[in-house]
């Protein structure tokens, strides 16, 4: 028997699902599974950090404290130590991405003749795993056989500085290798805002004979402005969160010199097994986070506010 | 015409500021400053490959070495496990002739095999991780950013904030009450809770990205199948999905180079049998001292995958950066 279009097509919507349906069939995975993995995890953490609880003890039930996990933390110098040690590192490691990055992107935005492979070449090291990567410089910066000395011009063996040796050094062993691996990012991201500038802007700005200095910071600088920032906004929510990276490469030694807030948490929680202690740690590091993330929200919506 | 010394042709197009020696040397200087950090920052990666392919004294030569006699050691370090030949037992062993061509490498070093590493089956932990949580947030996310998409989702614009929220989150802010909800329902060290963990964090950028691909889309062509007598699900899987695939594979390159290389997670809620390769890379110590070139060999063999994905996908991903951050 042969059916017609529009019978086709009833058939099709009576064994077929009603819009309503699809929308939950599609959305309610995804919100389940993130309610699930990221909501519980989140109170439950939460209570933990008003408890005093270790997860090798579990027969010994987390027993209830109040603040005292937080007065513990908040009053202790090593933590603040930690705190300073990780914005110094933020903010160092940031700045100089977003200066390498957009410098980057600003020579690469017009092309030439291999700026495709140029550009893929310097994404190499996003791509790798952190901790591997801190592993692997761990090698270059050894002061007998590793190559950065000798390529910073000290020829002769262990006459160079043992960077990963010497607590202030350590740190910005650290940050040189956080901006080798980062800085093709935030160059990716300004490069995307380069290319979408209307060409247009800079014609007129060539046929007023505005100098490059003007063009630059009237046309480029608030054009790329808004992915700039969340490039810096990405950046610095990763950078406060460093661990992989210290731990290939120093494990927060020599000492606690390089005991970025992170790699404390860590060892709080999965060394020293303080559960409740740690959750506490966790929730103040997470209260730092939302409050800089919405600063950085905050600037970008006022940016994106003038250039509308 | 006075301008046509210049190298660049001159169209009705060209503007006035590109033409002339100073725009041309400034270009000139622009490449040799990008070639020149290309090249710098290309040394670690030179240098690690080629450790991974020195013998033990090359790799920790002084000074170091840039010209070496390559050689495998480095790779069968990395996938054996070794025991020291006690020194009379050395020129018997060397003597035997039912050596295989790894073993007698070995025991030119004082070596003697006895047996694989775990690090064959950390790499398959980590491929058996890394494709099967990117397929499901790929695929969770494309649904999910189609229904936003399409519909009027009540309450849309908070469901999509809070999912964006979730990236927020440090992951060692949910480390520990995940990995006591893990042993709760016997989820640690198994491939099953590593890869919903992971569909989890790669699942609020999935659909996001893909919101944003999605949304470039024309409806009329849905509406266009519709009429014809499609189902939405027909006009979704015919129509739309065909036209994501730029979209999906940017989403997906993402995806897997996040899972691929996450270590913090699978460092705490793995121990034996779901470890996959990053947080056990670290560990590859031999007998006395690390063994530079077994590290760099594991280093090589878990990033190669990742180039070749990423090189297959290069155009995907750079378009995927530019809608993600373009598009709000």
């Amino acid at each position: 028997m042969q059916l017609t279009r529009t019978q086709t097509a009833r058939v099709h919507s009576r064994r077929s699902l009603t819009d309503v349906q699809i929308q939950v069939l599609f959305i309610a995975p995804t919100i389940i599974l993130l309610v699930l993995w990221n909501i519980f995890p989140l109170f439950y953490s939460l209570y933990l950090s008003f408890t005093e609880f270790s997860v090798i003890k579990p027969d010994v039930p987390p027993a209830w404290i109040g603040l005292q996990n937080y007065n513990k933390l908040l009053s202790d110098p090593r933590i603040w130590q930690y705190f300073t040690l990780t914005g110094r590192y933020v903010v160092t490691t940031v700045a100089l991405q977003a200066i390498v990055g957009f410098g980057l992107a600003l020579f690469l935005r017009e092309r030439f003749k291999g700026s495709g492979l140029i550009t893929t070449l310097i994404l190499i090291p996003i791509m790798m795993s952190p901790v591997v990567i801190g592993l692997f410089w761990k090698l270059i910066y050894n002061p007998a056989f590793g190559i950065f000395n000798y390529l910073i011009g000290y020829s002769v063996p262990n006459s160079g500085p043992d960077w990963l040796g010497e607590g202030s050094r350590a740190l910005w062993a650290i940050i040189i290798v956080d901006v080798w691996m980062w800085s093709p990012f935030v160059m990716l991201l300004c490069l995307s805002g380069l290319k979408a500038i209307p060409d247009y802007l800079y014609e007129a700005a060539a046929i007023d004979r505005a100098s490059p200095w003007f063009q630059f910071w009237r046309i480029t600088l608030p054009q790329v402005a808004p992915l700039l920032l969340i490039a810096i906004l990405f950046r610095t929510i990763e950078a406060f969160k460093t661990f992989d990276l210290v731990m290939g490469l120093t494990g927060g030694g020599p000492g606690d010199a390089t005991e970025l807030i992170a790699v404390h948490l860590y060892r709080a929680a999965f060394t020293r097994f303080t559960t409740g202690e740690s959750s506490a740690l966790a929730y103040i590091i997470l209260v730092i986070v939302i409050a800089v993330s919405n600063l950085y929200v905050r600037s970008l919506n006022r940016i994106r506010g003038e250039n509308h | 015409m006075a301008v046509s010394t210049t190298s660049a042709p001159i169209t009705y197009a060209t503007r006035v500021d590109k033409v002339g020696a100073r725009y041309q040397f400034t270009r000139a200087l622009r490449i040799a400053v990008v070639v020149l950090y290309a090249t710098i920052s290309l040394i670690p990666v030179f240098w690690m490959v080629t450790a991974a392919f020195k013998s033990r004294p090359d790799v920790v030569a002084i000074p170091p070495k840039v010209f070496f006699t390559p050689t495998i050691e480095g790779f069968i370090s990395l996938l054996t496990k070794r025991v020291l030949l006690p020194p009379g037992m050395m020129e018997e062993y060397k003597q035997r002739t039912d050596l295989n061509f790894a073993e007698r490498i070995m025991a030119e070093r004082g070596q003697r095999i006895t047996g694989p590493s775990q690090y064959g089956q950390r790499l398959l932990n980590s491929v058996i991780v890394a494709s099967a949580s990117t397929v499901l947030s790929v695929l969770l996310g494309v649904l999910a950013a189609y229904a936003f998409s399409r519909f009027n989702v009540p309450g849309k614009g908070d469901l999509l904030f809070f999912i964006l929220s979730t990236r927020m989150l440090p992951p060692v802010v949910v480390t520990i009450p995940i990995f006591l909800m893990y042993q709760q329902l016997r989820l640690y060290d198994t491939h099953l809770g590593l890869i919903l963990l992971y569909t989890v964090f790669n699942l609020s950028f999935a659909v996001w990205l893909l919101k944003g691909f999605i949304d470039e889309i024309p409806r009329e062509y849905e509406e266009a199948a519709l009429v014809d007598g499609y189902s939405r699900l027909q006009a979704f899987r015919k129509v739309v999905l065909p036209q994501a695939i730029t979209g999906i594979a940017a989403t997906f390159v993402f995806c897997l180079i996040f899972a691929w290389n996450e270590y913090a997670f699978a460092l705490m809620l793995t121990s034996e049998r779901a470890r996959t390769a990053p947080p056990s890379i670290p560990t590859v110590l031999g007998t006395g001292g690390i063994e530079w070139s077994a590290i760099a060999a594991g280093t090589l063999g878990f990033l190669v995958p990742v180039i070749i994905v990423t090189f297959a996908l290069r155009d995907y991903l750079l378009r995927g950066v530019t809608f993600g951050a373009l598009r709000k």
